[in-house]
């Protein structure tokens, strides 16, 4: 066998974009060391690689580092998929990120660099052909996520978060490597179509406990990422403890890069007879605590937190169906994976439009808040809060957001296709426990009843914001009802709320147009 | 007719609400939007009414023939993917439930122009009206299950809207029920649903009638969740918990909608879907339907003696008359399904007219407490009068629209023959004078006696809105008492294909 080998630079191009957009970051920080370049800097890398990747998975797949027949990088269809959506989403974020910038207690330069380098990590996921690779994508991309979630100086809910955050996370990883070194110790074999043929052609690899517990280990590992239950307590915590903008990104790309890691694994290397009921079981109960807990929540970021936890669930649901032999020919497979993948993409364009909503009608650099201080919002902001409305409503999987039904639809489709029936039902069911809460939401918004006067509330900022008045006064929703500080440039108002308005209609207006068109997402899903 | 022409009807019916809808929405003229949506309400009517133009029903006797032959079809891909396809249609068991629901939208609208009820701007509640009324005549019209589906949620966000935003004092938690049960019902829709297209592969509601292309297993699975979807929407007994407090802190409108035709989609959707893809299901369930059916006849009826709110009582009647369309069905014979059907516009039409007419009251009389409301012929005569009309309706007066789809409900019973379904038709009747005896208990409390105070103060004029409003409902409540031909003509031929295929 050669060693010297040829690597192939366009299929390795979007990871490039965006490793040289963290660097491009950090030079514009160092050299012109004024935020609004260095945002921008990151907005446009986010834009050059999702530009660079859709570029890329245009022309078929491509595969690079190979030993043999097997590649450590296969950037095809799926991998291109993730890398826009990373990118896109990286980009979503960045826009939400105006008002904490600006409350002054966040330091841009950092805080755009962690962000491009989780976006690195998670436009390489996609592309992993084996264990390693899978892995250290996975933490590149969560590792910035540890100090974004604690970065806001003198906060200490943010730094609580943190820590809860890093420590649950850094065992996930721990386990997953000790299971990826045992799955290396019983088979010899880390690359996943390795992995999968070995597993194919020796089926006594299986009879083996260190194979059973190096798989389940994988599993549970990756699905910690995820936030399923039983490995989800830090999901509130954390989302609730970080600025809005980083929960935002936590629920959506480092919940998009636990799905794809899972698929992956599940899908190329793992023995579904095995899998399938260790997810199952996992989906089951992660749709119904998560469902439940979000029942009783009274603060909006912990129930967006506890409805992404069951939102997970329906996720995971398609590959529940592997359980079962029915559901384990290829057929039935392709459909579970092309729905997970689908629901998934649905799953966070709706979730990016929840918190783009959220950071709309709060305070700037607020956090949260509770569900209290959202009530009667619509008589402030009726477009944001037709925003906010339209995400839930969408994430519930009613109309008028049909994005969130036809994502339902399909993964109900896929289980029926692949003979869980009863899985089926569960997901009907909770779809029911859902609605629940988002209507709690959404009709709080609209309520007449007891109008909050809250956006003044001193305890509704936390941080140093609170002492600033300006900063407060400047924020469009405080000063429609708030205190009679008018700031002294009417337009400035419009500029600086602008970025948020705009990602909200985007993720508004893309979560309609796949909501009736959703063959789009469909095709994607399934390549 | 021209097959072009009945097919741009047939997406205007849809389209004028929807464009109607997002018009008045968008409209800032609180007035001016009310009267927009109205006008946009007949034009729906007015779509719908030539439907029935050209609708022969060509292929009768030629056998093989389909078991679904809508008179105009639209047939579109949607989402190949899901098996989704934008295929319309309508037939003689769907056109009547049209014309009725475009009719009771725009009654509802025009009496929006003429009052606001307290709550939110006029404006956003004719658009919530039309946007129900969209999902409505789709759910009638679909004749694809996937899209089916669809259309059936599409109603469920809106009326909870106008619950929440219009409704009365108990509002939050009588929508928030609304919304679980009814969302509860179609998730079990959905997976129905799907459980008929993964086992068929095709979701064509005009292939799958007749149950060809599905196995036992599938079909007794597949109506066992759809009849169950449906008997939370219709409501059948014990699944219509929801209803009573829906309908009492709906707005006079949103009452009027609920009642008139939301209660129907789960009738025509038992008869469409469950009773025509899964036979075999049907004939299986029947005996289960058809005692429900009777149980919800007698505890409706039972439950109404005991009402002491006016619109809670003739919210609880619905219980009663809508499970005489439901025996109807669960006979699976053309008498029984006939029935099924005129009861159903029948109920539409007397209860839209009802809830008009408790909502006349109660606003004027400032309370629905039955016992604060005697005398009422003595202060508004005509009032009464037309109260004492609808109630003569309900209760299934010869002559009158309520007869015959009570009467032929129990006259299918008995043709069925058998110890169990001549029990069911004898407690049937019995619940029928039952329905008599509450709404009779019901006249002699309300126009008779002496006047109450409150009851006093109202006055002896209707306003002309009001009698433009529930003249349409009066007249069609003789019209089909007296020539039930008007509904059964067109029903005739569709229910017997659809029957054609069993054993």
């Amino acid at each position: 066998m050669s060693m010297v080998q040829i690597v192939d630079n366009v299929a390795l191009l979007p990871a490039y974009l965006a490793a040289g957009t963290a660097v491009l970051v950090l030079l514009a920080d160092l050299l012109v060391a004024r935020a609004r370049v260095t945002v921008s800097a990151a907005a446009l890398g986010a834009l050059a690689t999702a530009t660079g990747a859709i570029f890329v998975g245009g022309g078929g797949e491509r595969r690079t580092f190979c030993v043999g027949a097997d590649c450590s990088y296969v950037f095809g269809g799926r991998a291109a998929l993730v890398a826009v959506l990373v990118a896109l989403l990286t980009l979503g974020v960045l826009g939400l990120s105006g008002p904490l910038l600006r409350a002054g207690a966040t330091p841009v330069g950092e805080y755009c660099f962690l962000l491009a380098a989780s976006m690195t990590g998670g436009v390489a996921l996609g592309a992993a052909g084996d264990l390693i690779t899978l892995i250290v994508a996975l933490e590149t991309l969560t590792l910035p996520l540890y100090v974004l979630v604690g970065l806001r100086r003198g906060n200490l809910a943010s730094i609580e978060a943190a820590v809860t955050f890093f420590v649950v996370s850094v065992v996930a990883t721990t386990l997953t490597l000790l299971g990826a070194a045992l799955l290396y110790a019983s088979t010899g074999a880390l690359h996943l179509g390795r992995l999968g043929v070995l597993f194919a052609e020796q089926p006594e690899l299986l009879d083996i406990p260190l194979t059973t517990v190096a798989v389940a280990l994988v599993v549970v590992g990756l699905t910690v990422k995820v936030a399923a239950v039983p490995f989800h307590a830090w999901a509130p915590t954390t989302y609730d403890g970080a600025p809005l903008p980083v929960a935002a990104y936590l629920s959506t790309v480092s919940k998009l890069g636990g799905v794809v890691a899972l698929l992956a694994v599940v899908q190329h290397a793992l023995p579904a007879r095995i899998t399938g009921p260790v997810l199952a079981l996992l989906a089951v109960l992660t749709m119904t605590v998560g469902n439940l807990v979000a029942l009783r929540q009274r603060r909006t970021v912990r129930l967006l937190a506890w409805s992404s936890v069951a939102q997970a669930g329906y996720i995971l649901a398609p590959l529940g169906a592997l359980a079962l032999a029915a559901g384990r020919t290829a057929d039935a497979r392709a459909a579970a994976y092309a729905a997970a993948v689908a629901y998934t993409v649905f799953f966070v364009l709706l979730e990016l439009a929840a918190f783009a909503a959220v950071v709309a009608l709060r305070p700037a650099g607020a956090d949260g808040g509770t569900l209290d201080e959202l009530r009667g919002a619509a008589r402030r902001r009726p477009w944001a809060a037709v925003g906010l409305a339209l995400a839930l409503v969408g994430l519930a999987g009613l109309p008028p957001g049909l994005a969130g039904l036809f994502a339902k639809v399909t993964v109900v489709r896929s289980l029926l296709d692949g003979g869980a029936g009863w899985l089926a039902l569960v997901v009907a069911v909770n779809a029911v426990l859902g609605l629940a809460y988002y209507l709690r939401v959404v009709a709080g918004l609209w309520s007449t009843d007891r109008p909050a006067a809250v956006p003044t509330d001193p305890a509704a900022v936390r941080g140093p914001t609170a002492a600033n008045p300006v900063v407060a006064a400047t924020d469009p929703a405080a000063v429609a009802t708030g205190p009679a500080v008018v700031p002294a440039d009417p337009t400035a108002v419009l500029v600086r709320a602008k970025p948020v308005a705009v990602v909200l209609a985007a993720a508004t207006v893309v979560a309609l147009v796949v909501g009736f068109a959703p063959q789009l997402v469909l095709d994607l899903a399934a390549r | 007719m021209s097959g072009l022409m009945g097919q741009v009807l047939l997406v205007a019916v849809l389209a004028v609400p929807a464009a109607g809808a997002a018009v008045v929405a968008a409209l800032r003229h609180d007035r001016a939007a009310r009267l927009v949506g109205t006008v946009a309400a007949g034009l729906t009517l007015v779509a719908a009414l030539p439907l029935v133009v050209g609708g022969d029903d060509a292929g009768a006797g030629t056998d093989p023939s389909p078991a679904v032959r809508p008179w105009h079809q639209v047939d579109l891909p949607w989402v190949p993917g899901l098996d989704l396809r934008f295929h319309l249609g309508v037939d003689g068991i769907s056109w009547p439930l049209v014309v009725l629901t475009a009719l009771l939208t725009l009654l509802c609208c025009g009496y929006t122009l003429w009052k606001v009820p307290s709550g939110g701007s006029g404006r956003a509640l004719v658009a919530l009206l039309l946007v129900v009324e969209v999902g409505i005549l789709g759910t009638f019209l679909a004749l694809d299950l996937v899209l089916f589906f669809v259309f059936f949620e599409v109603v469920l966000l809106p009326m909870y809207a106008i619950i929440v935003g219009w409704g009365g004092p108990d509002r939050y938690r009588a929508a928030r029920k609304f919304a679980l049960y009814t969302l509860f019902g179609s998730v079990l829709l959905l997976v129905g649903v799907l459980v008929v297209v993964t086992a068929a592969g095709t979701a064509d509601i005009v292939a799958l009638t007749g149950g060809t292309g599905l196995s036992r297993g599938p079909q007794l699975a597949a109506f066992t969740l759809l009849a169950l979807a449906f008997a939370v929407k219709s409501p059948l007994w014990p699944l219509h918990s929801w209803l009573p407090d829906a309908h009492t802190q709906a707005p006079t409108v949103g009452s009027v909608i609920l009642a008139g035709v939301l209660l129907k989609m789960g009738t025509y959707g038992l008869i469409r879907v469950a009773v025509g893809v899964a036979p075999e299901g049907a004939e299986w369930a029947a005996p289960v339907l058809g005692v429900l059916a009777v149980a919800a006849i007698l505890v409706g009826s039972l439950v109404c003696l005991a009402q002491t709110e006016l619109k809670r009582l003739i919210a609880y009647s619905s219980v009663g008359h809508m499970g005489f369309v439901l025996l109807g069905v669960a006979t699976l014979t053309g008498t029984g399904l006939r029935a099924a059907l005129i009861g159903n516009i029948a109920h539409g039409i007397i209860t839209g007219l009802l809830f008009f007419l408790a909502g006349a009251i109660k606003d004027r009389a400032h309370t629905g407490d039955l016992a604060d409301l005697s005398g009422l012929r003595e202060t508004a005569p005509r009032l009464a009068g037309l109260l004492g009309f609808a109630a003569v309706a309900s209760l299934g007066l010869p002559g009158l629209a309520g007869f015959w789809g009570e009467a032929f409900a129990v006259v299918a019973a008995v043709r069925v023959g058998g110890p169990l379904w001549l029990t069911l038709a004898v407690l049937a009747a019995l619940g029928g004078a039952l329905t008599a005896a509450y709404l009779l208990r019901l006249l002699r409390q309300v126009t008779h006696g002496r006047a109450s105070s409150a009851v006093a103060q109202v006055g002896p004029g209707v306003a002309r809105a009001e009698l433009l409003t529930w003249a349409p409902l009066v007249l069609l409540t003789l019209a089909v008492g007296l020539a039930p031909i008007l509904v059964l003509g067109v029903a005739q031929v569709p229910v017997d294909a659809l029957l054609a295929g069993r054993p």
